[in-house]
């Protein structure tokens, strides 16, 4: 095991000290050093991110991304943990695939991969999946969601709630009433019906909203609505959890930065699902994750090959990359705007997802004996956004966009993954 | 101007420019000889991934009478149909030198997507893309009805001009072109429909808009009701209960011909479903202007191939 320290790096509180490493934990916080000595002056070292909401495709569509490539990837945005969502082929809907995962994730050794499993068979909204089993996986897996498919069936909706309960698990809904978007390409507004492209309306996702924090409060049970994107789910939100149902919200980064006017280009990099909303939405989704009502930022990063993005519109595939680039984007809504502070972006990125995940090594401040997952990163850096970074695709929405801050080691339980702003292996 | 993608491409002079060619290709389409060698040796390939015979036929009939060279790519029942993609059907088209493509997709923004691509290099021009656009349909309409209107048309645009146009808005690329067009050659334009029909983003930019076709009527003092086509489809997906009452509330027929008076003219952007939109007295009657449309469609689509190809004066 290496031994390090990054001396004189900054704190989020805004103190300047060393962080020593050495057996995979924080030795200590203070003036001393041991083994290697890193230069950290102007630099800050924040928890090890964590992703709530990533897309690694494998098994089964391995053209677009790998637990491999999409760890790199990840390490290289800074994050120490990632959520495999559930969508593979076979689904993560047994305890086998789930174990798989976890495995795969292990053996690239870059980062925590924990799956997320379905909360149906298949993801078919018909039947319970066996919960318990990926519950009870060497996996141990405690969310479970049917991600780029909503429960929308209410009775089956209420029974995974209630089920979960046993475990303290977690259901992850997307929230997208499926009557209400058929066909649907963008968000529903004044450029949808001028482009002509199909809408996928507000009140699709707001009415699913509305009716699962009330089932969250008839369960009793813990209810996490993935990638929130119009103004409106944030309003239901704020008002649950005036009422204290356990209800949490993420939001990811492009749903903080981009706007339904860019499918004007009819570039399908921008088709995403739930989609590119109004400049009235992304204010709204910045104030809520400033103020709480949101409580974490989620990539949703979905990588696709090129030929499902080259082509007309309608039949583009949803989704666009994020691991890179969130927490840049997480740096300007946080920080570089003012709004809010360092202790705001850590529980955004790390704290809050690890809480909701029940991740035991992660999220946590950086104290002596805990395990080593921590991001260092130059808040001061710069860079123009270009080509798809270590992903297996390069569907990113970002091309020639500045963004603020800079990545430069990621550890993980105390070694390098990322180092210099580079892969360590 | 390289390509015709959207009517948002043209600003009013432009757009008057090819009216005033398409009048003078309308005299050649009056000629014994309806031929101009004005596009020798030029290749203009339609484009066809929807079936549309009329508009096919009608850009195949201009491209002839210019002299072009034209083929005809059918993508049902070729490789299209067997997952061959837009990309590389263009680079086939590429590959054997079209100067224009003209091109009716299924999906919204596949022009703009072709002529923004870098796949060919040849003009692009929309002949109706999903929901979006109908850029000649437009043309074709506008210059119809500016015929009607101005003795000599020559130079003039439809200042002054009410139109009302009613139907499907939400599904209509003819009415996203119309609106556009119209109204940028100076005309008033009034959208009606049934409230699930009508976005409210097209009735913004519009004049003004009624969920009745009677109202409508007796507010705009109307010089044209621009009749869309009923897709049978949105009966079944509910955006109104049954034909009949689509007829009843919606519908052109001789009583509200009467109410409209003898100086409204009719048009419609074809094919017609009589006794749905529009009957049969309405769609033959003195005041329609539907066979005029047809006609006019190949010398619109003549001024648009010239302007695009040849290097037309407004280059």
């Amino acid at each position: 095991m290496s031994e390090f320290t990054l001396v004189n790096v900054t704190l989020a509180d805004g103190s300047v000290t060393n962080v020593g490493v050495a057996d995979g934990v924080i030795k200590f916080i203070g003036t001393e050093i041991v083994g290697e000595s890193i230069d950290s002056k102007g630099l800050m070292a924040l928890p090890g991110f964590v992703d709530l909401h990533t897309h690694l495709r494998e098994p089964g569509f391995e053209q677009s991304e790998t637990v491999l490539s999409g760890s790199r990837a990840a390490a290289l945005g800074g994050f120490t943990a990632v959520h495999a969502m559930a969508n593979t082929m076979p689904v993560a809907d047994t305890a086998g695939v789930v174990e798989q995962i976890k495995s795969l994730g292990d053996e690239a050794g870059l980062l925590e991969v924990q799956p997320i499993g379905a909360v149906t068979v298949g993801l078919g909204g018909e039947r319970l999946a066996e919960l318990g089993a990926m519950a009870n996986s060497r996996a141990k897996v405690t969310i479970f969601s049917d991600d780029g498919k909503c429960v929308s069936d209410p009775l089956l909706m209420r029974r995974a709630l209630a089920y979960v309960k046993s475990f303290d698990g977690v259901i992850a809904q997307h929230a997208q009433e499926p009557r209400l978007t058929e066909n649907s390409q963008m968000h529903e507004g004044s450029v949808s019906a001028e482009l002509g492209l199909a809408g996928w309306p507000a009140v699709a996702e707001e009415s699913i909203i509305a009716r699962d924090v009330l089932l969250a409060e008839a369960t009793g049970s813990r209810l996490h609505i993935c990638h929130l994107s119009t103004a409106g789910s944030v309003e239901i939100i704020r008002w649950a959890k005036q009422r204290g149902i356990k209800v949490t919200a993420e939001v990811t980064p492009h749903h903080l930065l981009l706007t339904d006017e860019l499918a004007r280009t009819y570039d399908p990099v921008y088709k995403v699902n739930p989609p590119l909303r109004t400049d009235a939405d992304v204010k709204a989704l910045r104030e809520a994750l400033v103020d709480g009502t949101i409580d974490i930022v989620a990539t949703d990063h979905a990588p696709h090959p090129v030929e499902a993005k080259e082509c007309e519109w309608s039949a583009a595939a949803f989704g666009m990359l994020g691991l890179e680039t969130a927490a840049s984007i997480a740096q300007l809504v946080l920080i570089d705007s003012g709004a809010s502070n360092w202790q705001r972006f850590s529980e955004v990125m790390s704290v809050n997802p690890a809480g909701i995940s029940r991740l035991e090594n992660q999220g946590q401040a950086l104290a002596v004996g805990n395990v080593a997952n921590i991001t260092v990163i130059n808040p001061t850096a710069s860079r123009v956004i270009s080509g798809g970074g270590a992903s297996k695709s390069s569907n990113q929405p970002y091309e020639g966009i500045e963004l603020p801050g800079a990545i430069i080691h990621t550890i993980f339980r105390g070694a390098f993954s990322v180092r210099d702003s580079k892969l360590a292996k | 101007m390289k390509h015709l993608v959207s009517v948002a491409d043209l600003n009013r002079e432009a757009a008057i420019a090819i009216l005033d060619t398409s009048l003078e290709m309308s005299e050649v389409n009056d000629r014994d000889i309806k031929k101009l060698p004005t596009l020798r040796g030029k290749t203009v390939v339609n484009l066809f991934f929807e079936d549309s015979t009329r508009t096919r036929i009608s850009f195949e009939v201009a491209a002839k009478r210019l002299s072009a060279d034209v083929i005809n790519f059918a993508a049902k029942g070729s490789s299209v149909s067997k997952g061959e993609s837009l990309k590389d059907t263009a680079q086939t088209l590429e590959a054997i030198g079209a100067d224009a493509v003209v091109i009716r997709h299924h999906a919204s923004g596949a022009a703009h997507m072709l002529a923004n691509s870098g796949w060919v290099k040849g003009s692009v021009i929309n002949a109706g893309d999903g929901t979006h656009e109908h850029p000649t349909q437009a043309l074709l309409d506008a210059f119809t009805l500016r015929n009607a209107i101005h003795k000599d048309a020559r130079g003039k645009g439809l200042d002054g001009v009410s139109v009302a146009i009613v139907g499907d808005i939400a599904h209509s690329r003819v009415a996203r072109s119309n609106l556009v067009l119209l109204k940028k050659l100076g005309a008033k334009v009034y959208l009606v429909g049934p409230p699930t029909l009508l976005p409210n983003a097209l009735i913004k930019q519009a004049d003004g808009f009624s969920f009745s076709l009677d109202e409508a009527i007796a507010t705009f003092e109307l010089d044209a009701v621009m009749m869309l086509r009923v897709q049978l489809e949105r009966m079944t997906a509910g955006f109104f209960p049954s034909e009949r009452e689509y007829a009843r509330i919606w519908g052109l027929n001789a009583d509200r011909l009467a109410m409209l008076g003898p100086e409204t003219f009719v048009m419609h952007p074809g094919p017609m479903n009589r006794g749905l939109e529009i009957d049969a007295a309405s769609a033959d009657s003195k005041n329609s202007l539907v066979l005029q449309q047809v006609a006019n469609g190949v010398s619109v689509r003549m001024a648009v191939l010239y302007h695009l190809l040849s290097g037309g004066e407004n280059e």
